[in-house]
């Protein structure tokens, strides 16, 4: 699948709330899909910034379920946050799987039960280390059916 | 995945006048793989509310115009079994605590942690699933219960079946009359089985076998010290079936004063225990059954007749198995299955003569004699059918026919019970429905003998 990278290309000083000192992950979703290139491309924001949704405390990150664009933060992955000492890789492999999960939301695929896969929805940084950067083999279906779906 | 699939079935409306929030909360709900809607205020709430629909409702106390305070009371109207947790902010905790109080499940306050907002809402789901489960055994065990018991195909029964399923979600007293073992206690189990009431106790009450005197005490119990050997205090049977039925059989045998006791606890719902002054309330239903004529006993001064139409307001008559004998070959093998297995003893089916003996019997003692003959046919029986040898019937009808007058009809009859009772006097009283004393003396009458 052919993939892009472009750096920031607008200001997200309006998505912050200065009460909560942290960013509205739906206003950036917003923001994104006005940046969206082509009809059947998914945009996907990475920052590091704490996103929040108004009812929630924080967001790992948010998608369009079914849509274009999806949002993930690094912020609460970080194992510093929690007073342990820097891990870069562990950073990654966490980002790496939430971007999947966010992305493969906005290929309709919802939340499973299967501890061990990427949809699975932690709340905890450290759990998320529990789930693999796969699908299990039912959400492998759904995605596979959801693409073909999208494409005819 | 089954859990996914099984989560898709649930449904949770949120109410909320915040877009943000009900946009936030539908889309983390739907992503979570349950079926979630929202409404901005109470009134498109009351629209969006039909019994069974939601499972789940978020409702926001602060809501314009009707609140949520005041919300919750009209969903708790409209579908008492929806769970609702409350959404509130810091400074309303106070207001949800006091929703809680009104029959809230929970509350969250804004912005609530995503991890807390995940279990409550599994929580809510099993806890859902198990009260579902639940609730579905035991009308599963209430309906083996009545499909256990009650056996007839034929259209005299049947109305019966009619008029239990008519009676049974009322509140109505019931009259049950029928002969002797024809199963009056069995139609009031059905009807208790059948009611809202049937997640309480029914209570029963021998009332032919109550000593006078003690009936006060029997029906609405006793203080400690109350008379003599009372060293307890102890419950009555009215206080013990609160919330459920009061079945008074054999309710033509009581004195004139328990009559009297009984009209005022169904009039009042409020009695005292024998010896005590605290006034107990009660919320019973009452089942009655007799085998006597309780028109003629009103006639005669022996029932009083207030307490007389108190009770009969639903009457439903059983009828002798004589006059249902299409029943009795359904009869025969239903108790044959049951009884051949709890006695551990292959037993296959019946001879045809068997089969004709049993069908042309009169059956004074309606289905309690027949199960007893099929279980003594059964112990007795050599090989795995029931022949007529095994069958403790004699040709009584035969018998009869020779001189049909009511004395000789009851020689024979009395005999062909104490025969298939064995001689026990006590069982053979109880089944032909008089006492022993009488028992002895119509076998002396009619000089009965082994």
């Amino acid at each position: 699948m052919p993939v892009s990278i472009r750096p920031e290309s607008f200001s997200l000083e309006e998505g912050f709330d200065p009460v909560r000192n942290q960013y509205n992950s739906t206003w950036i979703l917003s923001k994104l899909l006005q940046e969206v290139p082509e009809e059947d491309c998914k945009i996907l924001g990475v920052t590091s910034l704490d996103l929040f949704v108004p009812v929630l405390t924080f967001v790992f990150g948010e998608a369009q379920l079914q849509g274009k664009a999806a949002v993930v933060s690094s912020y609460r992955l970080r194992d510093e946050l929690y007073g342990l000492p820097r891990n870069p890789e562990r950073l990654r492999e966490r980002l790496e799987k939430e971007a999947i999960h966010e992305l493969a939301h906005t290929f309709g695929l919802v939340h499973c039960r299967e501890p061990q896969c990427v949809m699975h929805s932690y709340t905890y940084a450290e759990e998320v280390d529990f789930k693999s950067k796969d699908f299990c083999s039912t959400c492998t279906v759904l995605l596979a059916q959801n693409k073909k779906q999208a494409a005819s | 995945m089954n859990l996914k699939k099984n989560d898709q079935s649930v449904t949770i409306l949120i109410v909320d006048d915040e877009l943000s929030v009900r946009d936030s909360l539908t889309k983390w709900f739907i992503e979570d793989g349950y079926r979630a809607d929202a409404a901005a205020d109470a009134e498109e709430a009351l629209r969006k509310l039909k019994p069974g629909v939601w499972d789940i409702i978020f409702l926001d106390i602060k809501l314009p115009g009707m609140d949520g305070m005041e919300l919750q009371q009209r969903i708790k109207g409209i579908d008492p079994n929806a769970t609702i947790i409350m959404i509130t902010a810091y400074a309303t905790v106070d207001t949800a605590v006091k929703s809680l109080k009104e029959g809230a499940h929970d509350y969250v306050t804004k912005p609530v942690d995503p991890d807390y907002l995940s279990h409550l809402v599994a929580n809510v789901v099993k806890q859902r699933q198990l009260l579902s489960e639940n609730i579905q055994l035991k009308e599963r065990i209430q309906e083996l219960y009545e499909i256990d018991q009650i056996v007839g195909d034929s259209p005299a029964i049947q109305k019966v079946f009619e008029l239990i399923k008519t009676v049974a979600p009322t509140d109505t007293s019931v009259m049950i009359r029928g002969e002797s073992g024809t199963g009056k206690e069995l139609i009031a189990r059905a009807i208790h089985s059948n009611s809202s009431r049937r997640f309480f106790p029914i209570i029963t009450v021998n009332c032919g076998g109550l000593t006078e005197g003690l009936t006060e005490s029997e029906f609405f119990g006793h203080e400690k010290g109350a008379f003599t050997g009372a060293l307890y205090r102890r419950k009555g049977k009215f206080e013990m079936a609160n919330g459920g039925t009061i079945f008074l059989d054999e309710v033509g045998n009581i004195d004139m004063k328990a009559q009297t006791d009984l009209l005022r606890v169904i009039e009042t719902k409020q009695f005292t225990r024998v010896g005590g002054d605290d006034i107990i309330e009660v919320d019973f239903r009452l089942i009655c059954a007799t085998n006597r004529d309780l028109e003629l006993a009103v006639k005669e001064g022996r029932f009083r007749e207030d307490l007389y139409y108190r009770l009969n307001v639903f009457s439903i008559s059983i009828p002798p198995l004589r006059e249902r004998r299409s029943d009795i070959v359904l009869l025969c093998n239903y108790f044959l299955k049951k009884l051949a297995s709890s006695i551990n003893k292959p037993a296959a089916g019946f001879s045809p003569e068997a089969v004709e003996r049993l069908k042309n019997h009169d059956w004074r003692g309606n289905v309690r004699e027949l199960r007893n003959a099929v279980e003594r046919a059964i112990v007795v029986a050599k090989g795995p059918t029931i022949t007529l040898d095994d069958l403790p019937i004699p040709p009584s009808s035969e018998a009869a026919a020779e001189d049909s007058s009511l004395e000789a009809v009851e020689s024979v009859h009395i005999k062909s019970v104490l025969e298939q009772m064995g001689w026990n006097i006590t069982r053979s009283a109880e089944m032909l429905g008089i006492d022993r004393a009488t028992l002895y003396s119509k076998i002396k009458k009619y000089g009965l003998r082994k």
